[in-house]
């Protein structure tokens, strides 16, 4: 049922991927590549193993199984396993706090050995890409959450990587702030990066991604380009249907035979069709009903394939 | 493409030592008025206070023969607080090990770069105690280049010895363990402040175990202006604790980094 269309030379592939902590399997067999300049998303609930994925991917962690492969070789086999080709912005805030914005540019870029005419260069081209050039001069501590997320993004970019790996970089920003690092990491696209993110912000993937998979439970349950995957697994448009008073809506299953899909979740019921008008109709006419109709996104197909239910799970 | 064993340390052992180097000049006056006031009230409460009873001790004034222990356990203390609570809080606090790891620096580049930076460190307030004592005539510079090599090898040794400690530990309050287990049974038991024959014999022979002791044996005849005894000796068991200490750092590191 993978759909997975090749990708020629890829600049990432991900082969049979499989890790274990005791009982709990964590990735069992996963794949995927990445193109050369493309973006793609891995989408999935808490748990699912995205971030296990990027630890994998950065060598921080050894798979039980399988391999990852940069430009079709082993990441043991490039020197300090490839990381001179690959930039990673963490999910939690890894910015040294002791220095200033300018001062983490220029400690990360020692630390790939880059000379200080080619580091200082780079921090004026990279904050002035991530509009932070007044703030160099500034404390950790005084910057926003975007602002130090853009810096993180800057300061993974400083050797230049051809691969970037981002682990749920918006998680926590203001709708502000995830617009202009989503615009960043367009441009970056735009210049020939090669994208690999993870993020369970659907609107995210839908807004970046090339071609997005969908983890769940170590391995990738479908994948295709957003707007594919959506005509695919959800036909037509979306109706949202509540009660007013809490109850069941449609309790006596009205809708059945009257729309191409359905599903319950909680006190909502959501209906898919390419014209839902009839039905929509028929609750309109209730004035215990609350209707909404939408557009399919990526969530319906999240939502669909992954279930409904909220997941606790820690990664 | 040899892949170079975990614990082996490269060039990138110098990026961290200078990071560590750079964050601390930020907070250079503190730090260093610090590293001078405090040898200053033990040289001032126990060398002339408790000095002014004690009279002479081997042969010198006890505060001659204070002054050099107090290197000793200076040059440790730093190194252990350095390897503990500083370096856990780049470990599990601020990730900074981790965005290392993002980079082609590896666990030995880490490894090395903090222990020579725990050296450094110790060596830093063992200078000030050294300057502040040969105010009072307490230190002989004859063999101070000699002593200075020493000095750091005890950084280092204790700084290891805390930086695997640090490795196992789920936060700071377990160093409180360390320091009452350890470093302040040394502080007491190894020579600093009364000679180790003074001990009873069971007692001399557990102090003969621990790094401390060592130091201060060769630190002291050092820094009084004679040349110690049994040096391999000495040196040896600093080494094999700098080794062993390493090795086992690199060990629980990367355990707990890379997993």
């Amino acid at each position: 049922m993978l759909h997975n269309p090749a990708v020629p030379s890829p600049r990432l592939e991900v082969a049979g991927l499989a890790k274990s902590y005791g009982q709990r399997v964590v990735l069992r067999d996963l794949s995927f590549s990445v193109g050369v300049g493309e973006c793609y998303a891995l989408l999935g609930p808490n748990g699912a193993g995205k971030s296990t994925t990027i630890r994998c991917i950065q060598g921080l962690t050894a798979p039980d199984a399988g391999g990852v492969y940069l430009d079709g070789r082993p990441l043991a086999d490039w020197p300090a396993g490839g990381h001179a080709r690959m930039g990673v912005v963490a999910q939690q805030d890894q910015l040294d706090p002791d220095f200033t914005v300018e001062e983490n540019l220029w400690t990360y870029g020692r630390y790939f050995r880059l000379p200080a005419a080619l580091i200082r260069q780079r921090s004026r081209e990279l904050l002035a890409f991530m509009a932070l050039e007044e703030f160099a001069q500034r404390p950790i501590q005084s910057l926003s959450g975007g602002m130090r997320r853009r810096l993180s993004v800057a300061r993974a970019l400083i050797h230049q990587p051809q691969l970037l790996l981002l682990d749920e970089p918006t998680t926590g920003l203001d709708p502000q702030a995830r617009h202009l690092l989503w615009q960043r990491l367009r441009a970056l696209q735009r210049e020939g990066v090669t994208l690999l993110l993870t993020t369970h912000y659907l609107d995210e993937a839908e807004r970046l991604a090339d071609r997005v998979g969908i983890l769940q439970h170590g391995s990738i349950l479908a994948e295709d380009a957003p707007v594919a995957m959506i005509q695919k697994h959800i036909p037509g448009e979306v109706l949202e249907l509540r009660r007013r008073d809490g109850a069941l809506p449609d309790a006596e299953n009205w809708h059945q035979g009257r729309v191409a899909a359905a599903e319950r979740s909680g006190d909502t019921l959501f209906l898919f069709d390419p014209q839902p008008e009839r039905v929509r109709a028929h609750f309109a006419a209730d004035p215990d009903y609350q209707l909404l109709q939408r557009p399919a996104t990526l969530e319906d197909v999240f939502l669909r394939l992954t279930g409904r239910e909220l997941r606790e799970g820690e990664e | 493409m040899m892949r170079r064993h975990y614990a082996l340390p490269g060039w990138g052992a110098l990026a961290l030592l200078r990071r560590n180097f750079l964050v601390w000049r930020k907070l250079l006056l503190p730090s260093l008025l610090g590293n001078f006031v405090d040898p200053l009230l033990y040289l001032l409460a126990l060398g002339y206070g408790l000095g002014h009873f004690v009279g002479r001790m081997e042969g010198m004034s006890y505060i001659t023969f204070i002054a050099s222990g107090i290197v000793a356990s200076s040059a440790m203390n730093t190194a252990t607080f350095e390897g503990l609570y500083s370096a856990y809080t780049r470990m599990a606090v601020q990730n900074t090990y981790l965005a290392i790891l993002a980079t082609p620096l590896q666990i030995g580049d880490i490894v090395l770069g903090e222990l020579l930076w725990c050296a450094i460190k110790g060596a830093i307030s063992a200078v000030a105690i050294i300057l502040v004592a040969s105010l009072f005539g307490a230190i002989d510079w004859r063999w101070l280049p000699l002593a200075l090599p020493v000095i750091l090898l005890t950084g280092f040794s204790f700084g290891a010895i805390a930086l695997a400690f640090t490795a196992l530990s789920r936060s700071y309050d377990f160093f409180m363990y360390y320091f009452t287990l350890a470093v302040t049974p040394m502080f007491l038991f190894c020579g600093v402040f009364y000679p180790l024959k003074t001990l009873p014999l069971l007692a001399q022979k557990i102090a003969l175990v621990l790094p401390l002791t060592h130091a201060v044996l060769l630190l002291r005849p050092l820094l009084t202006g004679q040349l110690p005894s049994n040096v391999w000796l000495h040196l040896g068991v600093l080494l094999a604790y700098a080794l062993v200490a390493y090795l086992l750092a690199a060990y629980l590191l990367r355990r707990r980094l890379l997993r």
